[in-house]
């Protein structure tokens, strides 16, 4: 199967990350792209879980496993510990209930990976700065008609794993493309990050 | 995709078989012999690995497909999903629909005789339950060389038959794609199909099921028992929105006869289908609805039962569908979830109800059309 390196910059470090052969849940699929690699490149096995009608029926053209479901109402159908990796791509930002969704991806799985756009990016404490709600590449979304609802820095995200018995293992932090590695939290505008119960 | 071009099937014509190997039915009765009758659509490829099965719910039959050459109008149950370039695409698969044993379109059922008196079996017909359906349908499968199934489908208690084939027989089928089902029945589904039964059983022309040889069809209670069950087939929505309270003659009448229009549509539905179903197939019908339960065998482990499984699986859900509802479709998802079973699963928004699964709709047939391509052959 001749299937791509995906685009998007976070879906590159989470393929550098994944293990060959294990299992994935991966929530927020979309249309599959990461799932799809993982499993022709990685040899991994599982499943996608996907509220939006038109990616559900991209995922089952691609020949996915993906389960039409809102991953708000919690992973119940879904047993304690049964995937390697529960994945969260630049979801958690727009989740109601961010912390019962970390909470029920270290049940179901031994490891969790997220993906957010840094809110502490230095372009969008300017335009806080400015006095305006901040537009960009990976917040690319109004105030209006935003779903992202529960945005973060990275500072925020690891004072929430500190306080939540959540052990980070490894984090990337990302700007256009390349790791940021000075003042991550100033430079990086998305992050990525693979954590374990503490 | 492939080419978007559909067009119906065509003509088709149906076809019998005699099986002679006894079978034992799930009550203990053994049926020394049986006929089945069938319909395929499409071409066995050489491999013999395009096979579909297609299984019929509660008052589908064989003709599944297309129409036959002196009944323009007797079209097949699921015609709109099964033809050249449909989501069951009879270019690319083998299709077969059987009429189940107890039916009433051809199979050996109630109104076959019985050898061993001589006359109609009527009642004394034995209760067929769901795997003595799967272990019919195997027996079609040996006669027409197929090993194992592409794929089995089915809606409501056709989704069932491809949820028993999973267990029963899971070397002889790839993937199951089950539709509008439920892992087993509840209670209040048993209540509904026995009131069903009551309104056939209390008929004064039903003679304990011998009415063939008295020359009368119980078809008031028949007639009772489709217009109740179309009330739970249909979404309080959709018939809201197709009768609301709309009366036929624009007035109150004060009367008993037909006022509302909700009344005309179910009581035509209700002489329809007397006309043209026998009374004590949906006695037996609604009984296997009733007595599926594949989890008994685990101690109601559903997850312990799937365990036998190894097909790949398409579940399909409808959002208005209230007699099997999602929640009863996640259930089977979840057993085959816990065993790391290949499964994908599709809740649709649909306004018909149950019956959303014969419906023509887009999104809903661009879902199945998706999994079948991906079926490598």
């Amino acid at each position: 199967m001749n299937v791509p390196l995906p685009s998007r910059a976070d879906f590159a470090a989470i393929a550098g990350w994944v293990r060959p052969g294990t299992r994935i849940l991966d929530l927020g699929c979309g249309d599959g792209t990461l799932l799809n690699y993982l499993v022709a490149h990685r040899k991994a096995s599982g499943y996608g879980v996907e509220i939006n009608p038109g990616d559900v029926l991209t995922c089952i053209q691609r020949g996915i496993n993906v389960i039409q479901g809102d991953i708000e109402r919690g992973l119940s159908d879904f047993t304690d510990g049964s995937f390697d990796y529960v994945i969260l791509s630049q979801t958690l930002q727009a989740v109601k209930n961010s912390e019962y969704v970390v909470k029920e991806m270290l049940r179901v799985g031994r490891q969790g990976i997220v993906t957010f756009p840094n809110f502490g990016y230095w372009y969008n404490r300017l335009q806080v700065m400015f006095g305006r709600m901040p537009v960009s590449h990976n917040l690319p979304y109004n105030w209006y008609d935003t779903p992202n609802i529960h945005l973060c820095t990275i500072a925020d995200f690891e004072k929430f794993c500190a306080n939540h018995n959540v052990r980070i293992l490894e984090r990337i932090v990302i700007r256009n493309g390349s790791t940021v590695s000075l003042l991550p939290n100033l430079f990086g505008s998305l992050a990525v990050y693979r954590f374990e119960r503490g | 995709m492939s080419a978007t071009k559909t067009s119906d099937i065509g003509v088709v014509v149906p076809q019998r078989a005699r099986f002679t190997q006894p079978l034992v039915l799930r009550c203990g009765t053994t049926l020394a012999d049986y006929e089945l009758v069938y319909e395929t659509y499409g071409t066995l490829n050489a491999a013999k690995s395009n096979a579909i099965l297609v299984c019929h719910a509660l008052s589908g039959s064989h003709h599944v497909a297309g129409h036959y050459a002196d009944g323009l109008k007797n079209i097949g149950w699921w015609n709109n999903a099964v033809g050249p370039g449909r989501p069951l695409d009879t270019d690319r698969f083998f299709i077969v629909g059987v009429n189940n044993l107890g039916g009433c379109h051809g199979s050996t059922g109630p109104a076959t005789i019985n050898p061993a008196t001589g006359k109609p079996w009527g009642a004394d017909f034995p209760l067929v339950a769901v795997i003595d359906w799967v272990h019919a349908q195997a027996r079609l499968a040996d006669y027409l060389g197929i090993d194992a199934w592409a794929a089995v489908v089915g809606g409501s208690l056709g989704g069932m038959q491809a949820l028993r084939w999973t267990i029963t027989y899971p070397e002889r089928i790839r993937h199951a794609l089950v539709i509008a089902a439920a892992p087993r029945l509840t209670a209040q589904n048993i209540a509904f199909n026995d009131v069903a039964r009551q309104a056939i059983l209390t008929d004064p022309d039903f003679h304990g099921g011998h009415y063939y040889e008295r020359g009368t069809v119980p078809r008031r209670g028949l007639r009772l028992a489709r217009m109740l069950g179309h009330i739970t087939y249909l979404s309080d929505d959709a018939m809201a929105a197709k009768f609301g309270r709309e009366l036929r003659e624009g007035e109150l009448r004060f009367h008993f006869d037909i006022e509302f229009e909700i009344e005309s549509y179910l009581r035509y539905q209700g002489d329809k289908f007397a006309d043209s179903f026998d009374a004590n197939t949906y006695l037996l019908m609604t009984k296997a609805l009733d007595y599926f339960d594949p989890a008994r065998e685990c101690d109601g482990d559903l997850s312990a039962t799937m365990a036998r499984a190894h097909a790949e699986f398409l579940v399909i859900s409808f959002t208005t569908d209230w007699r099997f509802s999602p929640a009863r479709s996640r259930e089977i998802v979840k057993a085959l979830l816990d065993n790391h079973l290949d499964v994908s699963y599709a809740e649709i928004t649909s306004a018909h109800g149950h019956d959303s699964f014969l419906m023509e709709d887009a999104h809903y047939h661009a879902i199945l059309r998706s999994y079948l391509e991906k079926i490598a052959l």
